[in-house]
């Protein structure tokens, strides 16, 4: 276990109680903290990565955490470009994997 | 009665607020975030009420009191999830600010406002160093750290590295320790005779900045009591895994940054936090025409003016300050803005705290300057602009063969920079692997990477939709 969410009761704000949110991500369900972001659920499940990189299809996930970078795009519920460290995390919200393909030659397209 | 536009909620904008209120001006505050506070300030979500979030905070106090002075005053609105995607200047010099809102990435609503002043109080982004390995799952901004174990009760991992340079580096252990991760090792890259020579003379300066210097000597003992391993003069110089962060290899670091070659020492870890300092958000402020300083941040006067009629700025973009200073520059913008003078006494505690906090700045910045040889631990393939895959090796290529001296056309032969961040993550790093300078770099065609006149992306699809010509006080809610 890496990424993870704080332990509640081991936690030195002493948190009150709080209603669990749940988004699929890849035909799986993770379950958050209502009011976390897209990121923080799939970070609290030690999820890292979410989107695939175009040239080198290498993995990402979040990087800036604060909306700068762009890292951490991701499609929900069919919108794309979605950054998953601003984006509030809904119940029932279907998260889906952004991976942009360089575009082809026409040539190679064809047919 | 003047309208004032504060864009910005972090320390310095809600200063800004409060002092343009107690001048008796309307006030209307912006920020993209969802709660305000801005990033010193990032908490929890309402859902998520604690008995003593505080403990996560410094002035906690200072935010929650002018948070609450500020949402039961009628006369100023504090609009959240809303951003500034463009400021354009007309004919007459008059600024039209272009707002969306409402989801955030999702469908937006736009609108146009042209307020009497406008007080900029954008902030800053962490810096990161490209370093063989960044990209990987695991590889966070110290800020990123921060921002979850703050604003989500999420710690980014088990065991973790966190290196850079700057005070920020105590802060950012400290928050991580608080959400039950190990910090394995901070590493900072500044040598403990260059910090101690720049923090530690001239120590009369800093009286009135003592709770400052207390605030550091506390992080000092935390680790001390922790058993952090701090070690000064290193540095991360390259990061391990396939899939995510497996390890790193650290190394020391001679006086300009470059890796002495033998010490290197691998280190396990699962999650790295990088902070090479702080990098102002400056596109509002470029593109309502303000003048920047030689080091790349608004200028202000004493007023804390910008060389715009109307426009004044306040907190990180005016320089690296801290919180101390953004209040107080904050205050005295939101004072004069509202049609009030910096020498008024209702502001004379404020310029006084502007005065001495600038002094400490100052030397946390002297302290803790990039290094000349940071591109040394680059190797060939490692990414610099992590949008469009841009590696190092292409850019020293490509600034080789091609000759050119405009930063513009290198932009667009490697594609450096032009991706969805706007290079605002590798801007700086590019410019100075572009132009072999360690400082703010200078092309022939007086190019920066801080210009960008579509701030925030936006849809076609929202833009479509906006009426055209409404044009409205900032004051007008929809």
């Amino acid at each position: 276990m890496s990424a993870r969410a704080v332990d509640p009761r081991r936690d030195p704000i002493q948190p009150g109680p709080t209603d669990p949110v749940t988004i699929t991500f890849e035909g799986r369900e993770y379950v958050g903290v209502r009011g976390q972001s897209v990121a923080g659920v799939l970070l609290a499940n030690n999820v890292l990565d979410w989107r695939t990189t175009s040239t080198r299809h290498e993995p990402r996930g979040l990087f800036c955490g604060i909306g700068v970078c762009f890292d951490c795009v991701v499609t929900v519920d069919g919108q794309r470009d979605v950054r998953a460290c601003q984006r509030t995390a809904r119940d029932g919200a279907q998260v889906e994997r952004q991976h942009d393909e360089l575009p082809r030659r026409v040539e190679e397209a064809g047919s | 009665m003047t309208d004032v536009l504060v864009v910005g909620a972090g320390p310095a904008g809600l200063a800004a607020a409060a002092a343009a209120r107690r001048r008796g001006a309307m006030v209307r505050v912006i920020d993209s975030a969802e709660r305000t506070g801005g990033q010193y300030w990032r908490h929890l979500p309402e859902s998520r009420p604690s008995g003593r979030e505080s403990v996560l905070h410094h002035q906690w106090g200072a935010y929650q009191s002018l948070r609450q002075a500020l949402e039961s005053d009628s006369g100023c609105t504090i609009d959240t999830e809303t951003q500034v995607w463009a400021i354009e200047r007309r004919a007459d010099g008059s600024l039209r600010v272009n707002l969306a809102y409402g989801d955030v990435d999702g469908t937006r609503v736009t609108e146009t406002v042209v307020p009497d002043r406008l007080v900029l109080a954008t902030g800053a982004h962490d810096r990161a160093l490209p370093v063989p390995g960044w990209t990987l799952p695991g590889v966070f901004t110290a800020g990123a750290a921060q921002a979850m174990a703050k604003g989500e009760r999420i710690a980014v991992g088990d065991r973790v590295v966190v290196a850079g340079s700057g005070p920020f580096l105590f802060p950012v252990t400290a928050s991580l320790g608080q959400a039950g991760a190990r910090v394995v090792g901070v590493f900072e890259a500044s040598r403990p005779s260059r910090m101690a020579r720049h923090w530690l003379a001239r120590p009369w300066e800093l009286m009135g900045a003592s709770h400052k210097v207390s605030e550091l000597a506390g992080y000092v003992a935390h680790h001390l009591r922790g058993r952090v391993p701090y070690r000064t003069g290193f540095g991360v110089v390259e990061i391990h895994g396939t899939d995510r962060v497996e390890a790193v290899t650290v190394a020391r670091l001679d006086a300009d940054w470059a890796p002495v070659p033998g010490t290197e020492r691998r280190i396990a870890c699962d999650a790295v936090c990088l902070g090479h300092g702080f990098t102002p958000r400056l596109e509002l402020a470029v593109a309502a025409g303000c003048e920047l300083t030689d080091e790349r941040f608004v200028r202000v006067d004493g007023e804390q003016r910008t060389s715009v009629d109307g426009v004044f700025a306040a907190g990180e973009i005016t320089a690296i300050g801290g919180v101390d200073l953004a209040l107080a520059e904050g205050e005295i913008a939101g004072w004069v803005a509202a049609g009030g003078r910096s020498a008024d006494a209702s502001v004379r505690a404020a310029r006084r705290a502007r005065d001495r906090f600038a002094r400490f700045a100052e030397r946390i910045a002297t302290a803790h300057p990039i290094g000349a040889s940071w591109s040394t631990w680059l190797q060939d393939d490692t990414i610099v602009c992590r949008c469009e895959e841009v590696d190092a090796g292409t850019l020293a290529r490509v600034a080789e063969s091609t000759a050119s001296v405009g930063l513009r056309s290198l932009k667009l032969t490697t594609r450096a920079g032009l991706g969805l961040c706007q290079g605002r993550i590798c801007g700086r790093s590019v410019e100075q692997l572009l132009s072999g300078s360690s400082g703010c770099a200078a092309f022939a065609d007086g190019a920066t990477t801080d210009r960008r006149p579509i701030a925030a992306p936006l849809r076609i699809g929202d833009l479509a939709r906006a009426p055209q010509s409404t044009e409205t006080s900032p004051h007008h809610i929809p």
